[in-house]
């Protein structure tokens, strides 16, 4: 089920990259007919459900009382091109290179609202604007890898809220850690879902006033620090599973690019640089070096599947990254049981010149990460 | 001892693209005349239109980068100061140098007023080389100078290149020294009138350094305490005392050469023409000293707080006359005829770490002392100073290190350490 899900995905995210430079210009249209669109009030009349992929050209006339908005969506709306401001009684033509896949046409009169819809099916291949196929493959399979850590989280956050639902105090504290695991490790691509990173993985510092505190933290606090379990962290628990389940749903939509997994690699970097290493993010559970473990792994998984195309373009920057990924895996190694174990050292035992050491590793790797977004679309 | 400056308008690497703070602001020069006449202390070649300037560090001019000696020691002593301590990273010696390499073009390009690399701007997707907060600012007479600690002859193999003169500093009575702010394998010392243009040339170096090299410890200064200019007014430390009054002037090519330079045959012969340098955390308990009578401050320092003349004179340069002080005054212990000549170039600063916690300033001295020999030097000066010197009551040392300073990097070919790291040398 999944993989199937994932193939329209990831072909429907490539279109959405070219659609970004290509939309919004008056153009020949030599793709196929133009789509008449008649936005109006309360109807929005499209003159065709289907057009074969590559440009496709809306020419929209306005004949409601507002001004009005057209927007080819994708199916979580997200928007391919938009028109905004189409004065009443006015026309506008609007192109934009679009792949196969399920779409609709949003009319939105007075700008704003869900507006009135149309399907669109965009069929077959079509023309798209080239992109190095080895790119194409790297976001595929950083897509794919986003969706397993997703799907390989469920059950363990359902076995955290398990215990905490069971009144099971040590057992959650034993599940928590690798609860967390999957996201650390694709967070950039969490957060991207603007909605969810606040419900489930907020600090206390982190609220925004009269916002309620949910998530891991909370309950991380709850067991750590105020050591019991209550009816409130029960609901908690549950909330969290409901919250990450929506993540689950939605992570295969993300807008991913190349560019993005670079920076995103960097980001991780960041989280580690900011978070981590100063044992802000786990102060109560001192888990720190768990999510430290996953950021790296998720950095090094985004720049593993860029690296075909980083070998070509800076092979001077491969060397320097394997070499430093290294250098970090191996230092983080002390710090754990076992070679695959996510059993690590309790970040409030790791003293202030250890710490120094993890953060010039960190310096060491998040410098030279930094240049992999530019030798990526060199 | 040749001293030579860049040789036109276009800097020593010819004309760059990047846009640069020299090209946005005009010239300054004042500040290279000066930097020039006292950093070689022998044959200044000076363009003939900035001879005539003043050494008026206003103006915000350029010190040369080339020379016999490093920039920053003789150097007329800037108002501002961001000191570096780092640790080697690497095992890999060849990426070592490289860094170095870097490092030089990058030091050779910020003392006179550019940026690191393209600059602040370029692609996109890419963070800038330069991270841009000097853009606009004059060099404000930047020197950047460097060091090797005794620890950095443990790497690399180069245990025999370690210079007799470089020992580690023995435990002084009354040492409390913070781990995490004492020693480093290396040393860099940022000095210009503008605190932004220091702190901008400490950060790019230290981002460049990542992988090779990682900051252990960095130090403000904020005043100077030391002048090397003696026409110039003394500047005072934190207690309100004028101190060094008879440093050695950067003009004084012969105590220089005595004092301050390694000389041929001194050995080893990679450090001739270069220094030792001794750096000290000297925390002042400033709320105590401000509560001490104006006679105990006086006979502290041997010396009055408002003129700053020796007990019993008139005027801050008539010669003291050591007897007439408490025998534990801070100036009768550490004047050289105390110490049978014995003199070092003071170029300390003066810091404030905001508070400490407990409501105190954590505020005092950054002592910075250049010598041709601290075993001649600052050791026999402080075992004194730690055994009697009447200040210790209101002071304490928490962080120490000692550097080799090798000597000058030449020309736009040369790089900082290379004679130490190159086997012709």
């Amino acid at each position: 089920m999944r993989t199937v899900r994932l193939a329209t995905v990831a072909a429907v995210t490539a279109a959405a990259l070219t659609a970004v430079t290509a939309c919004t210009a008056k153009s020949d249209a030599k793709g196929g007919e133009a789509i008449t669109v008649i936005a109006a009030d309360s109807t929005c009349e499209t003159s065709t459900k289907s057009v074969p992929a590559g440009q496709v050209t809306l020419k929209i006339e306005n004949k409601g009382s507002k001004a009005t908005e057209v927007e080819i969506v994708f199916p979580d709306d997200r928007i391919v091109s938009e028109k905004e401001n189409i004065g009443p009684g006015t026309k506008y033509t609007l192109t934009a290179e679009v792949k196969a896949g399920e779409y609709e046409i949003a009319c939105r009169p007075g700008m704003k609202g869900h507006g009135v819809r149309q399907k669109l099916t965009v069929t077959g291949g079509g023309k798209t604007a080239e992109r190095d196929p080895k790119l194409d493959k790297a976001v595929a399979e950083y897509r794919a890898y986003a969706q397993e850590q997703a799907d390989e989280t469920l059950p363990r956050v359902e076995t955290f809220a398990k215990a905490i639902k069971d009144g099971d105090l040590a057992g959650a504290k034993k599940a928590y850690a690798l609860s967390r695991l999957g996201w650390e490790r694709t967070e950039p691509v969490a957060e991207s879902f603007g909605d969810i990173d606040p419900k489930v993985d907020v600090r206390a510092d982190g609220l925004e006033q009269g916002q309620k505190w949910t998530g891991w933290h909370r309950l991380e606090k709850a067991l750590w620090a105020d050591k019991k379990i209550g009816a409130t962290e029960k609901k908690l628990a549950d909330q969290l599973v409901t919250d990450l389940k929506d993540w689950q749903k939605r992570v295969g939509t993300a807008d991913i690019t190349p560019t993005s997994m670079a920076n995103g690699a960097k980001e991780l970097l960041d989280e580690v640089a900011t978070g981590k290493v100063t044992g802000e993010e786990e102060r109560y559970s001192h888990t720190d070096l768990v999510d430290f473990k996953g950021n790296v792994e998720g950095a090094q998984k985004a720049y593993d599947l860029l690296k075909p195309v980083v070998q070509k373009n800076d092979p001077e920057l491969a060397k320097e990254l394997d070499q430093q990924f290294t250098a970090l895996n191996k230092l983080l190694d002390t710090y754990r049981s076992g070679k695959t174990s996510y059993d690590f050292v309790s970040y409030d035992k790791v003293g202030k010149e250890d710490r120094k050491e993890l953060s010039d590793a960190v310096n060491a790797l998040a410098e030279p990460l930094s240049k992999l977004a530019a030798a990526v679309v060199k | 001892m040749t001293e030579t400056t860049e040789p036109d308008e276009t800097g020593p690497e010819g004309s760059s693209p990047a846009p640069s703070r020299r090209a946005l602001i005009g010239w300054g020069g004042a500040g290279l005349a000066l930097g020039a006449a006292v950093a070689g202390g022998a044959v200044a070649v000076v363009r003939p239109h900035e001879a005539a300037a003043s050494a008026d560090a206003s103006t915000g001019g350029e010190v040369a980068f080339h020379g016999a000696h490093q920039a920053g020691i003789a150097t007329a002593v800037q108002d501002r100061l961001h000191f570096a301590a780092f640790d080697v990273k690497t095992t890999d010696r060849a990426a070592f140098i490289r860094m170095l390499k870097d490092w030089t073009e990058a030091a050779r390009r910020m003392t006179a007023g550019r940026t690191v690399g393209e600059g602040a701007f370029g692609l996109a997707e890419a963070p800038p080389d330069d991270t841009g907060e000097a853009l606009g600012l004059k060099p404000s007479r930047l020197t950047l100078t460097i060091g090797f600690g005794p620890s950095f002859f443990e790497k690399f193999g180069l245990a025999d290149k370690r210079p007799a003169a470089l020992v580690d500093l023995p435990h002084f009575p009354g040492d409390n020294l913070d781990k995490s702010r004492t020693g480093g394998d290396l040393c860099v010392q940022a000095c210009a009138d503008d605190p932004q243009v220091a702190v901008h040339a400490i950060r790019n170096l230290a981002r460049i350094g990542f992988g090779k090299v990682a900051v252990r410890w960095s130090q403000l200064g904020f005043g100077k305490t030391s002048s090397t200019t003696p026409d110039a007014q003394t500047p005072r430390n934190l207690f309100g005392f004028k101190d060094g009054t008879s440093n050695i002037a950067g003009t004084e090519t012969d105590r220089l050469k005595k004092f301050v330079w390694v000389g041929e045959g001194d050995g080893p012969d990679w450090m001739s023409g270069g220094s030792y340098l001794v750096a000290r955390r000297i925390r002042m308990n400033i709320e105590t000293w401000d509560r001490t009578s104006l006679q105990e401050q006086e006979d502290v320092f041997g010396r009055d707080k408002g003129e700053g003349a020796a007990v019993g004179k008139a005027k801050e340069h008539d010669k003291p006359f050591l007897k007439a002080m408490k025998p534990t005054a801070h100036v009768r212990l550490a004047h050289p005829d105390a110490n049978g000549g014995i003199t070092i170039l003071r170029r300390g600063y003066s810091f404030t770490d905001g508070t400490d916690g407990l409501g105190r300033l954590d505020a005092g001295l950054f002592f910075l002392a250049y010598q041709r020999d601290p075993r001649q030097g600052f050791i026999p000066l402080q075992r004194k100073l730690a055994a009697s010197d009447a200040l210790n009551e209101y002071i304490q040392h928490v962080g120490s290190a000692v550097f080799a300073v090798p000597p000058g990097v030449r020309d736009k070919n040369d790089w900082w350490g290379r004679t130490l790291l190159t086997e012709e040398a």
